[in-house]
């Protein structure tokens, strides 16, 4: 029992029942099975976005051009949904698209050097940039999208809509990513300790990269999902968005220093600003305080975080240590 | 008389002749100034102007502008038509201040100047039309609730953010009118951050909170097209209207589905007539740009200036399904 109480991920689980448990206290309706599977669905694209964002962070490094990549994408299958290409063609575009987005800063993360937060700061203002030289800031609205393009998010199969099948998906692929493969255990390896990473033949650069490629792919698809849900795309959608990325990983225990983290805590992270998200609305809180809300959560999370943090390893020269 | 004399007395009549007719029918030329060429919202204003000219008969319009929407682009076409010595210069700025001590040149040179839509600094220009005021449009959007609630209901207003200086004052002005729509009662106000997924949660909220909502009163751009994106996908169409302040080519389609009724914006061909009637008159010297003076505007009436010398055209203009694709191709 206490073991289980300190893993995270049952502190995390608590939280959001407890969480659930006051809003129903104001709003009876919030934690009806259907309302519940809205916000799941609402929680779809932050759940894809941060589980990429893990994987970055777990190479210690962060990627705040997420949000920017999406408009791109997004504002991409908008316009090849107005030039007639079929849907397929479209999808496969955009995660080829985001993937290669997120090579570029996968590239200049790996070969010059430059620290993520700098290179991905960039780019999320040329990515932004890029889509107002395309559209010269006009928008892509709803009467200018065929019926098949906005309706696939929103298909239901087997009680859930197509969006939130998709973050399904991208949680089990995660899993396996992480827990059966080699790459993925070369992305702990990385953030964990870089110069242990290189002694196994490890390529720090290039796994970081890969880390990248995997964040820009899972934007450009949540591209087309956002674009499609909300019927509209333009120069500002999902402004600020890469900020709740970020906050989704902070709480769900991704450590920022890199080399630790779960997919459990990370989707758990997500859903709980999702459920502050949605609830927000309905239980009538001034929204002069729901910014301060949602802030507080994340910093009590952190506080958490820096608080469990387990050894760094174990002293083998004790003399050493004290003459340092 | 020699021949050569007649030959003489009839050039030199000819030439007074035409020196009198040419006077008699020198129009006056009006410049349009915009804030970038191949803007839709300026060509359509465009547009109001030659219709005002062909009204008035000897007004010629020339229509102008920067490529891309800066003040130093202004300056270089307002310069040039200061050489060209046009009548008067009607201007829609890019920047409040840096067009000023161009357009006092201009006036100084005898050129009536007025700024519409976007406006300079009182200094630059002798007066400056709105297409609106805050009370009209605080009026308008629960206007164009009510009309759709013969027998009243409940509304919500969703609007931009919390600090939204124009949002605010338009929900304030609509407050002090409520009075005028009995049965109409605002249940709430909420903020989607002009993010078109925040807003969209917001209307969701609303929809929620609210069972028995009639109308939601987006007074911005990106809620609007977010509320009733949201309506649609609850499939509450002719349940709840949506409506407020929009664009009439990011409101088409939902115009089109049912999700909203009707909704409200300038129209910039009555603006760029408007502004052409007033150049016309302030240029002839048939009225004064002074506070308190009702300049006439053709068929749009009169606008009456303020101390500011401003004034607002007319209530915002309503679109609908009668004439909703007339306008979405041009703004």
């Amino acid at each position: 029992m206490s073991s289980l109480l300190k893993s995270r991920e049952a502190i995390l689980a608590l939280a959001i029942l407890i969480l659930l448990a006051l809003i129903a206290s104001r709003f009876p309706g919030f934690v009806s099975p259907l309302n519940l599977a809205n916000v799941f669905t609402d929680t779809s694209p932050l759940i894809i976005l941060a589980l990429g964002q893990m994987v970055v962070i777990v190479t210690k490094c962060i990627d705040l051009s997420v949000a920017a990549n999406l408009a791109l994408t997004g504002m991409i299958a908008a316009m090849m949904n107005g030039a007639g290409v079929p849907l397929p063609l479209i999808l496969l575009t955009v995660i080829a698209l985001g993937a290669t987005l997120g090579a570029v800063n996968g590239l200049l993360v790996w070969k010059l050097d430059i620290p993520s937060i700098v290179v991905t700061l960039g780019t999320m203002t040329i990515y932004r940039g890029i889509i107002f030289l395309l559209t010269d800031g006009k928008w892509i609205n709803a009467h200018e999208m065929t019926e098949g393009f906005k309706a696939l998010p929103r298909l239901i199969f087997l009680g859930l809509p197509i969006m939130a099948w998709m973050a399904v998906a991208v949680i089990v692929l995660t899993v396996v990513l992480v827990r059966r493969t080699a790459l993925g255990r070369a992305f702990f390896a990385v953030g964990g300790n870089a110069h242990a990473a290189v002694y196994t033949g490890i390529s720090v650069g290039r796994t970081q990269m890969a880390a990248f490629v995997i964040s820009g792919a899972l934007a450009g698809f949540t591209g087309y999902l956002w674009v499609a849900r909300y019927a509209v795309a333009y120069v500002d959608i999902a402004g600020g968005f890469e900020l709740d990325v970020v906050a989704a990983c902070v709480i769900g225990g991704i450590a920022i220093a890199g080399g630790a983290g779960t997919v459990a805590g990370c989707v758990m992270g997500a859903l709980f600003l999702g459920i502050i998200k949605n609830a927000l609305p309905v239980v009538g809180i001034s929204p002069f305080w729901q910014m301060a809300i949602s802030g507080a959560a994340i910093l009590i999370a952190i506080a958490f975080n820096s608080r469990n943090q387990g050894p760094k390893g174990r002293i083998i020269l004790k003399k050493a240590e004290h003459r340092a | 008389m020699s021949i050569l004399k007649k030959a003489l007395t009839t050039a030199a009549l000819a030439t007074a002749l035409l020196a009198a007719t040419g006077a008699h029918a020198e129009p006056k030329r009006i410049a349009l100034v915009v804030k970038a060429l191949g803007i839709g919202f300026f060509e359509a204003a465009a547009k109001g102007a030659e219709e005002a000219a062909k009204e008035l008969g000897d007004v010629e319009i020339i229509y102008t502008g920067p490529t891309d929407t800066t003040a130093e682009g202004q300056i270089e076409v307002i310069n040039s038509l200061i050489a060209q010595k046009v009548d008067a210069i009607a201007v829609s700025a890019n920047d409040t201040d840096a067009l000023v001590p161009t357009l006092k040149k201009a006036m100084d040179r005898g050129i009536t100047v007025i700024s519409w839509d976007s406006g300079v600094a009182p200094e630059g220009r002798m007066m400056h039309l709105n297409p609106s005021s805050n009370p009209l449009i605080g009026n308008m959007i629960i206007k164009l609730a009510a009309d759709n609630l013969p027998e009243g209901g409940e509304v919500a207003v969703l609007s931009a953010t919390t600090t939204s200086t124009n949002q605010n004052t338009w929900i304030e002005e609509m407050n002090k009118v409520m009075g005028n729509y009995p049965g109409v009662t605002v249940v709430g106000t909420v903020y989607g951050d002009d993010l078109a997924d925040k807003s969209y949660r917001e209307a969701q909220g609303l929809m929620q909170t609210y069972p028995n909502l009639k109308a939601i009163i987006a007074p911005t751009s990106v809620g609007i097209v977010a509320a009733a994106q949201a309506v649609t996908d609850a499939g509450k169409i002719g349940q709840i209207n949506v409506t407020g302040l929009g664009l009439p080519s990011e409101m088409a389609g939902h115009v089109k589905s049912g999700a909203s009724k009707s909704f409200a914006i300038w129209n910039p061909i009555d603006l760029g007539y408007s502004a052409t009637m007033i150049a016309y008159n302030l240029a002839n010297g048939t009225a004064k740009a002074e506070a308190g003076a009702e300049i006439p505007m053709g068929r749009m009436g009169s606008v009456k200036l303020d101390d500011k010398l401003e004034g607002a055209m007319a209530d915002p203009f309503v679109y609908d399904a009668s004439n909703i694709d007339a306008f979405s191709s041009i703004f």
